[in-house]
């Protein structure tokens, strides 16, 4: 389809994002701008069952979509007219929650009579920075998220090699299980993030290298060894501090993570890393990056807090270079739980 | 007027275009294939055969539910974001409902329903001009016989899934059970787009799907908190 895009005239992408609990729209103004950006979470209503409820999560989408798609336009004082394309998130996630999103933007795209477009989540949560501060090429990304742990390198815009992959657990799903062991409330990221700043790394659990030169990761192991220590304690009639089991198991996690970039970033000889996904959220992690990178020359990014959990914003960002690169997704684009990101990157 | 009706609660997909108060462009089809990947191709193909813009639509009709989870989301998203997107209202016609229109007129009454698995129906009971005189509801078909065995009127049955129930059916009501041809047990897209002329319209923020099922985990959730005030 490819128009010519003309240089001076901006260009705002609405986007939709439903792929896990949060349902979102945005407004974004030549792929780095947010003109508005409105999240409705549901996490309150999980709460009760301790996690996310496919059935339910989609349940919601469905009753809050057109308030937050309502919210988002008038938030920006625009209307569908001033919007060049419809940009939503096609997979992954959950596919009954990511079908709300792909046909509300199908109809949005359809009354307009303007682009659709299909977004993977992972470059929307890479993109996110770039609502901050323009991308340095070559970019290593570290994706830590309740579903992903991944290194993403990225030579030029809307390009994904994928380097290293968790192999068993993403580092969110970690912090989730470790949670409801030691009986935290849900979500238990942002709790052992808390608990963690008060107690001690004593407990000396397992890090997970892996081979030499691997960027992989892997937190099964690491998960399994907080629980037999915990199982193990309570037979003994010892009494663990909460504080340390969070403080040991985050540190655990922290090392990995912050030693697998550093080592990425050097070999590949990248000028910018970027932190993304909901994990960049924790407190940690980012204290611990910004200490490791502190006297090199590459620089690190790490989005505010708002913008590392799932929003629309990023979808909006990353739909931009697609929407650049003449990708248009057809009527009859379906929501993809497994959407490869290299894949993805190629169209 | 050009009115859009949608119903995608089941396998079967099903759009018409009614304006003035005539069937102009109808289409179904029955396929494992996808709704989502279905639904607005076939809008888009409805809408160009009889040279219909989008903006020429001044209401649209939705099939809520019950039925197939996911397809009533891929119907409800779509006709809500299209009515919300140009303005016009938006009418949530029962998806059961939308099946006695073909029904109706004949003297007896009405019962549509849809298989919901484990012997379990969605079903509800309707007079000759579609009014609905037992609610819509989610229930075992053998309590549901029992139920309509103390009517003493004949009732016409009409399902996509008639085939699996059709003896259970007869065995029951014997010969007050009616069924209907064959062609007529699939909603009609264009009678459901003429009956959203007179329709409810309804606000679009509020219209959500008839479930008529609450999810497990909240079953589940629910007995939960019935013990703990019980202790
Ligand atoms: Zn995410």
């Amino acid at each position: 389809m490819g128009e010519i895009m003309s240089q001076n005239k901006e260009t705002y992408i609405l986007a939709i994002e439903t792929s896990c609990d949060e349902t979102a729209a945005a407004i974004i103004k030549d792929g780095h701008e947010i003109v508005s950006n409105v999240v409705a979470s549901q996490i309150e209503s999980h709460k009760r069952f301790g996690g996310v409820v496919p059935e339910i999560a989609s349940r919601h989408h469905v009753e809050q979509i057109t308030h937050v798609l309502e919210e988002a336009f008038t938030k920006a004082n625009m209307t569908a007219e001033d919007i060049d394309a419809f940009a939503v998130t096609e997979g992954p996630g959950l596919v009954g929650a990511l079908l709300v999103g792909v046909s509300t933007a199908k109809a949005l795209a359809f009354a307009h009579d303007k682009p659709l477009i299909g977004v993977h989540h992972i470059a929307g949560h890479i993109y996110a920075n770039r609502l901050i501060e323009e991308f340095q090429f070559p970019l290593l990304a570290l994706v830590v998220s309740g579903g992903h742990t991944e290194l993403v390198l990225m030579q030029e815009h809307g390009q994904f090699e994928v380097i290293g992959e968790t192999r068993d657990d993403a580092a969110g799903e970690a912090y989730d299980k470790v949670a409801r062991t030691m009986g935290l409330p849900y979500p238990g990221g942002p709790e052992i993030d808390r608990l963690a700043k008060q107690g001690k790394d004593n407990l000396d659990f397992p890090r997970a290298w892996l081979e030499e030169g691997s960027f992989d990761f892997s937190f099964s192991g690491l998960k399994s060894a907080v629980i037999n220590t915990l199982h193990n304690a309570k037979q003994k009639g010892i009494v663990l501090e909460k504080a340390d089991i969070a403080a040991s198991f985050q540190a655990s996690v922290i090392d990995v993570l912050v030693e697998k970039t550093y080592r990425a970033a050097k070999e590949n000889k990248v000028n910018h890393v970027i932190i993304a996904g909901g994990v960049a959220a924790n407190s940690g992690l980012r204290t611990a990056l910004e200490e490791k990178f502190r006297d090199q020359k590459v620089k690190l990014s790490i989005p505010p807090l708002s913008l590392c959990t799932d929003n629309a914003a990023m979808i909006g960002a990353a739909g931009m270079i697609a929407y650049q690169k003449g990708n248009r997704s057809d009527w009859g684009m379906n929501a993809n739980p497994a959407l490869d990101l290299e894949m993805y990157g190629n169209r | 007027m050009t009115i859009l009706a949608i119903d995608t609660s089941s396998e079967i997909l099903a759009i018409a275009l009614a304006q003035e108060g005539k069937v102009i462009a109808e289409y179904s089809s029955l396929s494992k294939n996808k709704h989502s990947k279905r639904l607005m191709p076939a809008v888009v193909q409805l809408l160009k055969s009889v040279d219909i813009k989008p903006k020429d639509l001044k209401k649209i009709v939705v099939a809520k539910g019950p039925g197939s989870y996911t397809g009533v989301r891929i119907g409800l998203s779509t006709a809500k974001t299209l009515a919300w997107t140009l303005k016009i209202p938006v009418v949530g016609l029962s998806s059961l409902e939308a099946l006695t229109l073909q029904a109706q007129g004949r003297n007896t009454l009405i019962c549509p329903f849809f298989d919901a698995r484990r012997e379990l129906v969605y079903t509800g009971l309707y007079d000759q001009n579609g009014q609905s005189i037992i609610d819509d509801q989610n229930c075992l078909m053998s309590d549901w016989l029992e139920e309509l065995a103390k009517i003493d009127q004949p009732i016409i049955f009409i399902s996509p899934d008639l085939d699996s129930f059709k003896e259970t059916i007869t065995d029951r009501l014997g010969e007050r059970a009616i069924f209907i041809a064959e062609g007529l047990n699939t909603t009609r897209p264009g009678l459901l787009a003429l009956s959203g002329a007179q329709g409810k319209e309804e606000d679009v923020h509020q219209l959500v799907p008839s479930y008529l099922r609450l999810v497990e985990a909240e079953v589940n959730w629910l007995a939960n908190q019935g013990e703990q005030s019980n202790e």
